[in-house]
């Protein structure tokens, strides 16, 4: 067998090879298939991804990673022509039911895109925004929400001061972190990151994937990206889906050390992709 | 020198040259154009303009004043009906009509009353409003000018809109934002200045119209604010006063000309201004 070329550690040095602890499932994919018109884009997927677990989804450019995260909060819904089938439950909420009440499905399930995108206004009306669309809470319960939000986006101490600047001022490693702010604050269950960092630089990209790992003690997280170390640095589980099919998915030591599948093993040592 | 790059620079220049020349050809009359109209305009702008209105024949006094208001009235009430349908119309188009198929036949027929001389759009009120209203009318030239703002307004909230990136909206939608939400509070909050520059186009545009004046507000020598009657303009006064065989006419139709190409002036310098804040964005 090749040496592959990602080392799994952590600050703690190499990751120990015992299998995780199984965590209570939030969401469960059942036979769950995509098509983009006549175009069968995902095939077939089965999958749970575990409460409080952080699960990264990699694969080569068009595997469907990306096809599948929009699954889960129903983004694909915003265009015509594209549809799922089979199951797909958040706890016990079917996410396909076609009567489902999507705003309040995004309330649940969040999203952090590739490029940043703050809304054009300032920093504070930023996270304020979302959350008024939840709730009608006084201005200084609002403040305390905003400075949490901040607070948990890693973002506080550099925009507190100017927090009526805009939100499109910031750098862009900044500028993410408050799209993550702005998502925690409405307080969803599980938050979906569509290759947060891959519009950053090291050191914003470092702060994110920080930022990930003390996410995952309240949220349930699921991360696609392209980035092989960014998935064994920053996640508990990892999917590795090949055109349009989930290939292997297992805990990401396992699947970094030694994955059950060949093409799985191809992938993460560079032989294709 | 090799050949090929001796031959590529005499090639470069000629083509140099004629763009140039193409350039200061079409400058040099618009700066005639503009330098005749200050020359003239100028010396008939005086207080009397501001504040008399237009003269009986023969008169050597009197001035612009009930064209000037009725020009800005039918001007603001134009756009204020246009304006707001165009904006809405631009949206269906760019948001929620985005994948329809009658979204590209909205578009080839708005394109084509973009285009279309203003003259027909004049001739189309008369008939769809002064005919049955028994007269002419400031409501009517209202109307026309609306109609004239409407497909201008219609484009540039479109291709404004359209500018507004995808990730934004989906971004929106992703915290649970209502589609209305999203396009109110966020898109066009993106695109704002670029839809008020639309608007402030669509206003330049229609200020000079006389066309489609002359078959619905017609004119009228006195002060006039009653819009069920016809109400004097400066696009209408002045083709009526050049016409004249009177001096002072005459002075007073380059003075309106002037005021007129001044206001689109400013209102294109307004747009530039804010096109420029919204690219540097």
């Amino acid at each position: 067998m090749t040496e592959l070329s990602v080392s799994v550690s952590n600050a703690n040095g190499p990751i120990p090879q015992t299998p995780l602890p199984e965590a209570a499932p939030k969401v469960t994919a059942r036979g769950l298939n995509f098509y983009y018109g006549e175009h069968h884009a995902l095939k077939n997927i089965n999958l749970t991804l575990g409460t409080h677990r952080v699960t990264a989804f990699i694969g080569p450019s068009g595997c469907g990673k990306s096809t599948l995260l929009r699954i889960f909060n129903r983004m694909y819904d915003l265009y015509p022509g594209q549809r799922a089938t089979g199951q797909l439950l958040l706890d016990q909420t079917n996410i396909l039911d076609p009567k489902l009440d999507l705003n309040l499905l995004r309330a649940r399930v969040g999203m952090v895109f590739q490029k940043p995108t703050p809304f054009p206004m300032t920093i504070y009306e930023n996270i304020a925004f979302g959350i008024r669309l939840y709730e009608k809470i006084s201005k200084s319960e609002m403040d305390d929400r905003v400075e949490k939000a901040l607070r948990g986006g890693a973002l506080w101490n550099e925009v507190k001061d100017k927090l009526n600047a805009s939100g499109l001022s910031l750098s862009g490693g900044q500028q993410q972190r408050l799209c993550i702010a702005r998502t925690v604050a409405v307080r969803p269950e599980v938050i979906l990151f569509d290759e947060p960092c891959s519009a950053l630089d090291p050191i914003s990209t470092a702060k994110i994937e920080e930022l990930i790992q003390e996410l995952a003690e309240d949220y349930t997280i699921a991360i696609v990206t392209h980035n092989m170390q960014q998935a064994a640095r920053v996640s508990d589980k990892t999917a590795f889906m090949y055109l349009g099919e989930l290939i292997e998915f297992d805990d990401t030591n396992k699947i970094f050390t030694s994955p059950g599948d060949r093409r799985t093993q191809d992938y993460i040592t560079g032989r294709f992709g | 020198m090799n050949p090929i790059y001796v031959s590529r620079r005499r090639n470069n220049i000629i083509v140099k040259f004629l763009c140039l020349g193409a350039a200061a050809f079409g400058v040099t009359w618009l700066a005639l154009i503009l330098f005749t109209l200050f020359y003239n305009g100028i010396t008939g702008l005086n207080l009397a303009v501001f504040t008399q209105d237009t003269p009986p024949p023969g008169s050597t006094d009197g001035g612009l004043r009930n064209a000037i208001i009725g020009s800005i009235m039918m001007t603001v009430i134009g756009v204020g009906i246009g304006a707001p349908l165009g904006l809405f119309a631009g949206t269906y188009l760019a948001e929620y009509g985005k994948h329809d198929k009658l979204t590209s036949v909205i578009r080839f027929i708005n394109d084509i009353l973009l285009s279309a001389p203003s003259i027909i759009i004049g001739l189309f009120i008369y008939g769809a409003v002064v005919i049955p209203m028994r007269g002419f009318s400031a409501i009517a030239g209202c109307l026309a000018l609306a109609v004239i703002v409407i497909p201008v307004v219609v484009r540039t909230t479109e291709d404004m809109l359209g500018l507004v990136p995808n990730p934004l909206r989906e971004a929106a939608s992703a915290l649970g934002m209502p589609r209305s939400l999203v396009i109110r509070r966020i898109a066009y909050r993106a695109a704002r200045a670029g839809l008020i520059t639309g608007v402030l186009l669509a206003t330049a545009r229609v200020a000079g119209e006389t066309a489609p004046l002359l078959f619905t507000a017609l004119s009228n020598q006195f002060f006039s604010l009653d819009l069920t009657r016809t109400m004097a303009n400066l696009p209408v006064t002045i083709n009526n006063f050049v016409q004249s065989p009177y001096a002072y006419w005459k002075q007073l139709a380059w003075a309106g000309a002037l005021l007129i190409t001044l206001t689109v002036l400013a209102l294109n310098i307004g747009a530039r201004i804010l096109g420029a804040e919204r690219t540097s964005k």
